[in-house]
């Protein structure tokens, strides 16, 4: 007597878990449906805005040329920082960014990486902190007192931490010479930048054309 | 030629095709803002040849010097274009701009052709003169109506990549054929800078 052959079902549960798997669902290309836009919003305006992009690059690049405590230190103090000046800015009424101060920011931060500056682990932390702060509290007065805001601000933090978190352990790793002399040149690109940039910010108050 | 200079000249062949044949964005529709600022400053230093020539020049010089020159002198140039920029900017007259932008040309191609070898600050001293001059004529001709930032920043960039591709070009100096053909395109920058400093007077 012939033993009775049981058919398999892996077939057949395999074609559900295909049907499972390739199953279309709801794009939610269009983000006022996941609630994420703001989150976006605040992550796009950071990497969009040189003027708080750069600096806190140069911070990023500088801390990786000065070692991984470093960068671990403004990897928390920073975002930190943007966050208490920008929920202080979400209070504020208004908000008055200054040329000549982000062309401050970019000589100072700029000339400091294009020095290679042995800072101390306080000084930089205190740059970190004066930073952010200063950064968050201009963001944060620009977006203004409602929800989205404050999710937009939870982006824009995001942003500063992965920024800083790559920018930094990337430079970390650099062990040719050349690699961080790089570094070091695009921190004179920074403050040679921060030099026009207050001349344009000179140009405009004296009410010439710009 | 041995095999190693063959292969560099076919590399350099295929880069400069590429660069030759990229298209560009037509920019039918640029808005008046950020994008047209960066990308007006990344075009603006290599609109004049006067500016590249000289800007190629420091590169060639660093490449011939050798470190730590080959990176004092295109860190040193810009930031000194940086400041004559803003000198021009602010309004800071300036006299014998053109003359200074020749002269440079001239002074830079010369150091090339005969492969000058003056001690480090020297050098970076004579490159920083006339990098005032070649930022300050950027500085007064910016145009009105773009965004300032930006077109710093696309500026600087295209200046530094400039001097990139001079120190890229004096890789060749490792040979020797590669020091005649720096030796020759230093007397070529020379040239050119006798010409430019002629318009100059004739103007």
């Amino acid at each position: 007597m012939r033993p009775t052959r049981h058919k398999s079902r892996l077939p057949l549960y395999a074609a559900v878990f295909f049907v499972g798997v390739m199953s279309p669902l709801a794009a939610h290309a269009h983000l006022n449906s996941t609630g994420m836009g703001p989150i976006y919003d605040g992550l796009m305006h950071f990497l969009m805005s040189p003027e708080d992009l750069v600096p806190v690059l140069a911070l990023a690049l500088l801390c990786g040329l000065r070692g991984t405590t470093y960068g671990r230190r403004a990897l928390f103090v920073l975002p930190g920082a943007w966050l208490l000046g920008g929920l202080a800015g979400l209070a504020a009424s208004t908000s008055n960014g200054s040329a000549i101060v982000s062309a401050a920011w970019f000589l100072a931060m700029g000339g400091l990486l294009a020095l290679d500056a042995k800072l101390s682990l306080r000084v930089i932390t205190a740059i970190a902190a004066l930073l952010g702060l200063y950064h968050g509290y201009l963001n944060g007065a620009g977006l203004g007192l409602n929800f989205s805001s404050a999710a937009a601000l939870l982006g824009l933090i995001f942003a500063v931490f992965v920024l800083i978190a790559l920018a930094a352990a990337f430079v970390v790793q650099l062990q040719a010479g050349w690699a961080r002399i790089a570094v070091r040149v695009a921190g004179s690109w920074i403050f040679a930048s921060g030099l026009l940039l207050l001349g344009w910010a000179v140009r405009s108050s004296q009410g010439r054309a710009v | 030629m041995t095999k190693a200079p063959k292969q560099l000249l076919a590399n350099w062949s295929a880069v400069l095709a590429v660069v030759l044949f990229w298209t560009e964005s037509a920019f039918a529709h640029v808005q008046k803002g950020e994008a047209a600022g960066f990308v007006s400053g990344l075009k603006h230093p290599v609109s004049g040849l006067d500016h590249v020539l000289a800007m190629v020049a420091v590169g060639l010089w660093g490449a011939q010097l050798g470190s730590p020159a080959v990176w004092v002198l295109p860190v040193a140039f810009p930031m000194v274009m940086a400041f004559g920029g803003m000198l021009g900017l602010m309004g800071v007259p300036l006299p014998g701009i053109e003359y200074g932008i020749a002269a440079s040309a001239i002074a830079l191609g010369l150091a090339v052709m005969f492969e000058a070898r003056p001690p480090l600050a020297i050098a970076a001293v004579i490159v920083g003169i006339f990098a005032i001059f070649h930022g300050h004529a950027h500085g007064t001709e910016l145009p009105p109506g773009q965004s300032g930032l930006l077109y710093s920043m696309g500026f600087v960039i295209a200046t530094g990549c400039l001097h990139g591709v001079g120190i890229s070009i004096g890789t060749v100096h490792r040979w020797e054929w590669g020091q005649k053909f720096l030796r020759l395109a230093g007397a070529i920058v020379a040239m050119g800078g006798v010409f430019f400093m002629w318009k100059a007077f004739s103007a």
